[in-house]
């Protein structure tokens, strides 16, 4: 009896510390600092706002083009590794995994000269941010898309497609993906959330994304910031739980086929 | 050859993480100890200046006591997570929220932390009309103190998801044979589950420390002058390059980071080597 009230004494902590601040957010974003009352203002802006919206486009774009580039870039190496590779695993989880102990204020120091390079190739746009993106979300992905990899044998679906006549395109898109689904889900899911979130490196090197514009606004406009904040924040949880409850279904649904991914909340850690 | 024509697919990938990964980080490196094409240990001097000194005192400070403060209230909520059932609806919701908190808030949350204790913060005006006693005062969120609780608003969560495996890792049956032993549950959690989860914890713990000294995003939201940590004096440097005497100020300070953040990293998994050997 003790323990339960204990218990549940620790959750109502634990509760209160975690969600006063965001209902304060949600509070503090409708509240109408001039006239009193309430107001929705602070959320209208986020699309009235031209520089707010400019910046939510861009980072949306941003996340698109980084799962896209992402998955072109990993999922063929994984399968290959895997395949035909297998002496490079250890030096491509390496890899993947080495952004969690490189900051990503280290890169953004070092990144000068590399982005000289890439601004006389492609032009001064924010979208220019999608390679260093693919790079802070690969310890995420790998770690997806490799419980995925591990839970379908492989080397015999790529047999059997290989023998039918496919080519390794077809092989990839047609049979492994499919197969695969979830990890790569997840993957994008994760990846959508990191992107929406970074600031480090678009603020140092002055691009105007949606994190970098909520602290600018932040200065004249509190409540617009408070806004968008919480806006990210709901939709990165909403993201993650939806993920949950997917992977969750799969396991139950087709466990013969696909014995799901065992992490189904990233594990990950961010450095 | 054969390796050659193995190793040709993975170029794309290669390309991409040696550009955009280790080019920046071995510019770094070289830039802090190359000066104009000279090699010199003036720029590394320049960490032991009293600015720097100061900037590394206050971050260990930092990453310290939010390490320590998030692994041990994370470690409870952890145990909390862990004693309801797997399936239930909360646990989703509490671990989604722990993600989302832990590594992709950054900016928000200190903006959370500005709507509730900043100057007409939510729990600020609350305390102000009820006690009359002003909250905000002082500006103590802008400070050191400031950043210790804005910090631990991550930490624990960050410590919630790597420990919740730790725990999920003991078994039952470890508890079994410990009771049918004649173990009280004090006993079992004394010498069978505390020494097992020792160096999980630890290893979280650095982890942490890690998490918090390379963390930009929330500091720099929270504070827009000044620099008292390591990492804003990093933006600081980055940002003011044209000052005399500050050019190359940066790849040092970021060299320093590197340095911290892989001792800490390399004894982190030295532990969770340990932990693996029991938790599959």
């Amino acid at each position: 009896m003790g323990s339960k009230v204990f218990r549940a004494a620790l959750w109502v902590a634990f509760g209160l510390f975690f969600l006063f601040p965001l209902y304060a957010m949600a509070d503090f974003s409708t509240r109408n600092l001039i006239a009193g009352g309430r107001t929705m203002q602070a959320w209208k802006n986020l699309i009235a706002d031209d520089a707010l919206y400019q910046a939510i486009v861009i980072s949306l774009l941003l996340a698109v083009f980084t799962v896209v580039a992402m998955l072109l870039v990993l999922v063929p190496t994984m399968i290959w590794v895997r395949l035909r590779a297998p002496w490079a695993k250890g030096m491509v989880e390496f890899l993947c995994l080495l952004p969690l102990t490189i900051p990503a204020l280290v890169i953004v120091v070092g990144l000068r000269n590399v982005y000289l390079w890439v601004t006389y190739f492609l032009g001064e746009s924010a979208l220019t941010l999608t390679f260093v993106y693919v790079v802070l979300v690969l310890p995420f992905a790998y770690r997806s898309i490799d419980a995925a990899l591990s839970s379908i044998d492989l080397q015999t679906l790529a047999e059997a497609a290989r023998s039918l006549g496919a080519g390794w395109p077809t092989t990839i898109l047609r049979v492994v993906v499919p197969n695969i689904w979830s990890g790569i889900l997840s993957a994008a899911f994760i990846s959508i959330a990191v992107v929406l979130g970074e600031f480090t490196i678009a603020s140092l090197s002055g691009f105007q994304t949606l994190q970098v514009q909520i602290v600018a606004i932040g200065k004249t406009d509190g409540p617009t910031s408070v806004a968008a904040s919480l806006a990210v924040l709901l939709f990165g949880f909403v993201l993650l739980l939806i993920l949950s409850l997917v992977t969750r279904g799969r396991r139950r649904g087709s466990a013969a086929v696909d014995p799901a991914v065992p992490t189904p909340a990233p594990t990950g850690v961010s450095a | 050859m054969r390796k050659l024509r193995e190793g040709l697919p993975l170029l794309p990938f290669l390309a991409v993480v040696v550009i955009f990964l280790i080019i920046p980080t071995v510019t770094v490196i070289v830039s802090s100890v190359y000066a104009n094409g000279v090699f010199s240990f003036a720029r590394i001097q320049a960490l032991f200046s009293d600015t720097a000194l100061a900037a590394l005192g206050k971050s260990v400070l930092l990453s310290g006591s939010t390490a320590v403060i998030g692994a041990v209230l994370g470690a409870v909520l952890a145990w909390l997570i862990v004693s309801s059932p797997p399936t239930s609806m909360v646990r989703r919701a509490v671990i989604s929220l722990c993600s989302v908190l832990a590594q992709f808030g950054g900016v928000a949350l200190a903006f959370a932390f500005l709507a509730t204790v900043g100057l007409n913060g939510v729990l600020t005006l609350w305390v102000q009309q009820v006690f009359g006693f002003n909250l905000a005062g002082s500006g103590w969120l802008y400070s050191l103190t400031g950043l210790i609780l804005v910090y631990t608003y991550f930490q624990i969560p960050l410590m919630v998801i790597v420990f919740v495996p730790a725990l999920e890792g003991l078994r039952d049956q470890w508890r079994e044979a410990a009771v049918s032993l004649g173990a009280s549950t004090w006993r079992y959690w004394r010498e069978v589950a505390v020494p097992l989860l020792t160096p999980a914890f630890l290893g979280s713990t650095l982890l942490l420390f890690a998490n918090a000294f390379a963390a930009y995003a929330t500091a720099a939201a929270l504070v827009s002058q000044g620099s008292p940590i390591v990492p804003l004096l990093i933006r600081s440097a980055l940002t003011s390059e044209v000052v005399l005497g500050q050019s190359g100020f940066a790849y040092a300070l970021a060299l320093e980071m590197i340095v911290v953040v892989a001792v800490v990293m390399a004894a982190y998994s030295a532990l969770v080597r340990r932990t693996a050997r029991w938790l599959r």
